[in-house]
């Protein structure tokens, strides 16, 4: 079996995989970091977007040996020290979140989407997030969310 | 102390977990020395099985082993069973077909369960899977409800002939047709309650394990009612003694009715972690949640409104065809006449109704209770009904219903369909909706987007619900294999926090954040001091789950009236404490004082002198710990008005929601903004059925067509509007709390709305869910032809 290793959230990890092995269950089964989630087959619900190279991706559409020595960030590591990022501070604040499934990958987009854009309008976030399925809040509170933390991250 | 009671906005206690990536849903959970599950599924909707040929997947690499129906037939494991009995228009109850976890001799809906293998990785399960051989001879398959009926149609089960369930009626036929024999009008529609799938975020998922040293079982499933989950399966299907079996349902990742009910993955887990001597795990993989979760909706209506010659509503009258599916899912016949039918009087005084039901089988998943479940299809007929009648009478659809309103002095309210609201304020709702919205503003907004080239149309939903089903005595009468009570224990440490454990489970709602709020105001002690523990038969004695908006009005109400009785024998031991009659003491906001003196004790002390009872009344236990049971007095009625506004791009048939206002009656709200949330979330679903959502079986071959996110189109952020949320209220009269439910309004009240919209747009009475951008380009093509 071929050894990938990478960088996950500041750590060095190396592991055993299949060729077919996908970076989400590289995550997920071999680091046991479970915050990433499957919610589809079909690359298409996003809640397993991590960042990979400081660029958000649907881990589940990549292969582990793809991510072989790059630098990821799963929902995990986000938080520094116990403090929420303000992407996930502001989804508290403005209920942005329900069950909490679709959650990791919402905001892991919406931090790639400030990071690109840091001044969306109502409309180019929900464009942003068509990647992102949710079920539950129908979308307004996360849109409000991330409204507020492009704010709070202008300082 | 921040503002953490009744009414406060309380931002939510589990989102850390969540946020952080922390939570602990099913499929998180590895158990040690745990195996794999694969489920071999029928490519069929109608075949019998010849043969099982499991030889070559049995030896293949890390296979331990591979089940099929006989081998549970041999360890006599039953038929799922369907909860609810539906007596016929004759007497008689509903057909019940066996529905076993493993199909035995035929497969009767693509995705039907033949075989499961059982290996050390998933990979090696799913991999020896495709070595299973069987050998189907295939026979024909009826996947329309509209023609399972017709004479000749393939039949499903033999005991069902005609593929008939039941044949179902609730009110007067003849007092209807001299009702409508004296109408000025009569309003005719044909709908079809377009059938969906409910794609909780989560897939289903279930860990079974089986303990050799004490003979007992742990499940862990993504369950929205555990105890009931571990009823069924012990009772009915599993044979075990219900304390030989502990469900787990932890973070749960979205219901929406869809995890109710008893499924065979689970059941087959469970029963396996035995025969294999290992845990068991499965996950469904997405295509799995479409063709094996539960489906819901899926009527074919035929209604008529009789009215005099101002537009009142004189009586009802409704045929329906609900499509129950392959099997009978956990409470698949009440959801077409309980759920359904007693909820055509709407907000209306229309006198008389009557309503004929025929549930049918057919060669597609089984059909049971998603988000509103019956509901939301009564509504839609009405709210149909009602603006159609308002088209054609040409009454502005405000003033139709205005005119039909039960009014507040008309409370108590007994409709002609078995209901008896108990309180309401609905012109208010309309008032508030109609200066939300602006309407007097809407004709020149409407020639606003004409001057665009656009089409612009706006829609009514005035809609109710019955939510909290109850109480255990009517539903009984009416057919439920269980009561609809709920559980609560109140624990009070002696340390002074507070554990609660509540038969209510959470799996969106926030019942860790509301739950805490009720227990913080009630008793008088913060927030941070109370937890709520929910969703294990281990540590919570009983319960019946979260479905039907029931969590607050009967789980609450079960909270509120445990530290009822916790108050109650805290203030006998500060009696004690403070040397007064129990009749003088008082209690308010956590403290008790003997009236006209300065003596006081807080509730955290007398939590202390409870379980250090040094100090203590004689003739009474020590502790601070109460359990009690609620059983509702009746159903709560929710009720309100969406307004939905829309703009039509007559060009390209693309429908854009501009405007959304929801007024609703929840009565008292614990905390506006989760409620708010869970208002937001079911206008989605509902738009979601209305614009984009459509399960769609090969009518032929009964394939899945719509079997991944690639052809069955969930509602993204950019295909809905913000929504603007008001709130009107009556408090529930017969629940402590005066709380009503919130979780399924918006996909109740949102179907309607929009379709009214658009076809108010069009300038057409109606049309079909979904309106997909085609069908409305090409009705919006008709309409300006038909123009010219
Ligand atoms: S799991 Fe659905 S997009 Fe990756
Ligand atoms: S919060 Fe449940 S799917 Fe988004």
């Amino acid at each position: 079996m071929p050894t990938v290793s990478m960088t996950v959230n500041g750590r060095a990890v190396t592991g055993d995989v299949e060729g077919r092995t996908l970076l989400v269950q590289f995550l997920r089964e071999n680091l046991h970091l479970t915050g990433t989630h499957v919610g589809c087959d079909t690359s298409q619900c996003g809640a397993c977007v991590v960042h990979v190279d400081g660029e958000s991706v649907k881990s589940c559409t990549m292969l582990a040996l793809q991510a072989d020595g790059a630098e990821v960030t799963t929902i995990e590591g986000l938080a520094k020290n116990g403090d929420l990022h303000p992407v996930q501070a502001a989804f508290r604040e403005h209920h942005g979140l329900q069950c909490g499934f679709c959650t990791p990958g919402m905001v892991m987009s919406a931090v790639d989407l400030l990071k690109k854009n840091p001044n969306p309008d109502e409309g180019e976030i929900r464009e942003w997030l068509e990647g992102n399925i949710c079920r539950c809040t129908g979308y307004h509170n996360i849109v409000k969310a991330i409204q507020s933390a492009a704010a709070d991250m202008k300082g | 102390m921040p503002d953490t009671g009744i009414g406060a906005s309380v931002r939510r206690t589990e989102d850390f977990r969540f946020l952080t990536g922390q939570g602990r849903y099913t499929d998180d959970i590895n158990r040690p020395g745990q195996v794999h599950a694969h489920f071999v599924r029928s490519p069929h909707a109608h075949a019998k099985i010849k043969s099982v040929d499991t030889a070559a997947a049995g030896k293949a690499p890390g296979v331990l082993a591979v089940f099929t129906g006989a081998d549970m037939a041999a360890d006599n494991v039953g038929s799922l069973p369907c909860g609810w009995v539906v007596t016929d228009r004759h007497g008689d109850p509903h057909k019940a077909p066996a529905h076993f976890p493993l199909a035995r001799d035929k497969v009767r809906y693509v995705g039907d369960h033949v075989a499961v293998v059982i290996a050390q990785t998933y990979v090696q399960a799913k991999e020896a899977g495709e070595q299973v051989t069987v050998d189907y001879e295939e026979l024909p398959a009826i996947a329309s409800s509209a023609k399972a009926m017709d004479s000749g149609a393939p039949q499903v089960h033999d005991e069902a002939s005609g593929n008939l369930c039941y044949d179902w009626v609730l009110g007067d036929e003849a007092e209807a047709d001299a009702a409508f024999a004296k109408a000025h009008h009569v309003t005719r529609i044909d709908l079809v309650n377009n059938r969906l799938i409910p794609n909780a975020m989560e897939p289903r998922a279930a860990i079974g394990e089986y303990d050799g040293g004490t003979g007992s079982y742990t499940l862990y499933s993504t369950s929205q009612n555990p105890h009931l989950l571990k009823l069924i399966l012990c009772a009915f299907v599993l044979g075990l003694s219900e304390n030989k079996l502990r469900v787990i349902a932890p973070d749960v990742g979205g219901g929406f009715g869809s995890k109710i009910f008893c499924y065979a993955e689970e059941t087959v887990c469970t029963w396996a972690a035995k025969k294999v001597g290992a845990p068991v795990k499965w996950t469904a993989e997405r295509s799995e949640s479409f063709t094996s979760d539960a489906h819901g909706r899926d009527h074919i209506t035929h209604a008529e409104l009789a009215m005099d010659k101002d537009g009142k509503f004189l009586g009802m009258k409704v045929q329906t065809t609900a499509n129950l599916g392959a099997y009978l899912s956990s409470f698949a016949t009440s959801v077409p006449t309980y759920l359904y039918a007693t909820l055509l009087a709407g907000q209306y005084t229309t006198p008389v109704i009557f309503a004929n039901v025929k549930a049918v089988f057919t060669n597609t998943a089984p059909v049971d209770a998603y988000r509103g479940a019956g509901r939301p299809e009564a509504t839609y007929v009405v709210e149909r009904l009602v603006e159609v009648a308002a088209r054609e009478m040409k009454l502005d659809p405000a003033e139709i219903r205005r005119r039909n309103f039960i009014q507040p002095d008309q409370f108590p309210y007994q409709t002609p369909v078995a209901l008896q609201y108990d309180i309401g304020n609905y012109g208010q709702s309309m008032d508030k909706a109609l200066e939300m919205i602006d309407y007097q503003g809407f004709p020149e907004r409407r020639k606003a987007s004409e001057a665009k080239g656009k089409l612009r149309g706006i829609g009514f939903s005035a809609y109710i619900e019955a939510c909290g089903i109850a109480p255990s005595a009517v539903v009984g009468s009416l057919g439920a294999g269980v009561g609809l009570w709920e559980s609560a224990q109140v624990r009070f440490n002696a340390t002074g926090s507070v554990s609660i454990f509540t038969g209510s489970h959470s799996h969106g709602q926030g019942h860790e954040t509301t739950f805490a709020q009720l227990v913080s105001e009630t008793l008088g002690i913060p927030m941070e001091n109370v937890e709520i523990v929910h969703g294990d038969t281990g540590s919570i004695p009983m319960g019946m789950g979260t479905y039907g908006s029931r969590s607050l009005a009967v789980g609450g109400s079960a909270i509120a009236k445990a530290c009822d009785k916790i108050i109650e024998k805290s203030r006998k031991i500060a009696a004690h404490l403070m040397e007064a009659s129990v009749e003088d003491v008082e209690f308010d906001k956590g403290t008790f004082r003997v009236a006209g003196t300065d003596k006081e004790k807080s509730i955290a002390e007398i939590a202390f002198t409870a379980y250090v009872p040094h100090n203590y009344p004689a003739d009474l236990e020590p502790g601070l710990d109460e359990t009690a049971f609620y059983d509702p007095l009746n159903f709560t009625y929710p009720a309100g008005v969406h307004i939905c506004e829309v703009e039509i791009e007559p060009s390209t048939g693309e429908t854009k929601i501009v405007d959304w206002v929801a007024v609703d009656d929840f009565g008292k709200i614990i905390n506006p903004m989760v409620v708010e949330g869970q208002v937001h979330g079911g206008i989605a679903q509902g738009v979601g059925q209305a614009l984009l959502e459509n399960c769609v079986y090969d009518l032929e071959s009964g394939q899945l067509l719509t079997g991944s996110y690639m052809d069955y189109c969930m509602p993204r952020a950019d295909n809905l509007p913000s929504f603007r949320v008001g709130m009107t209220q009556t408090a529930c009269t017969h629940n402590p709390l005066g709380v009503k439910g919130c979780g399924e309004a918006g996909a109740i009240a949102a179907p309607a709305a929009t379709i009214n919209a658009i076809t108010d747009a069009l300038g057409i009475l109606s049309m079909d869910m979904p309106a997909t951008s085609e069908k409305v380009w090409r009705l919006a093509n008709q309409h300006a032809q038909a123009a010219e």
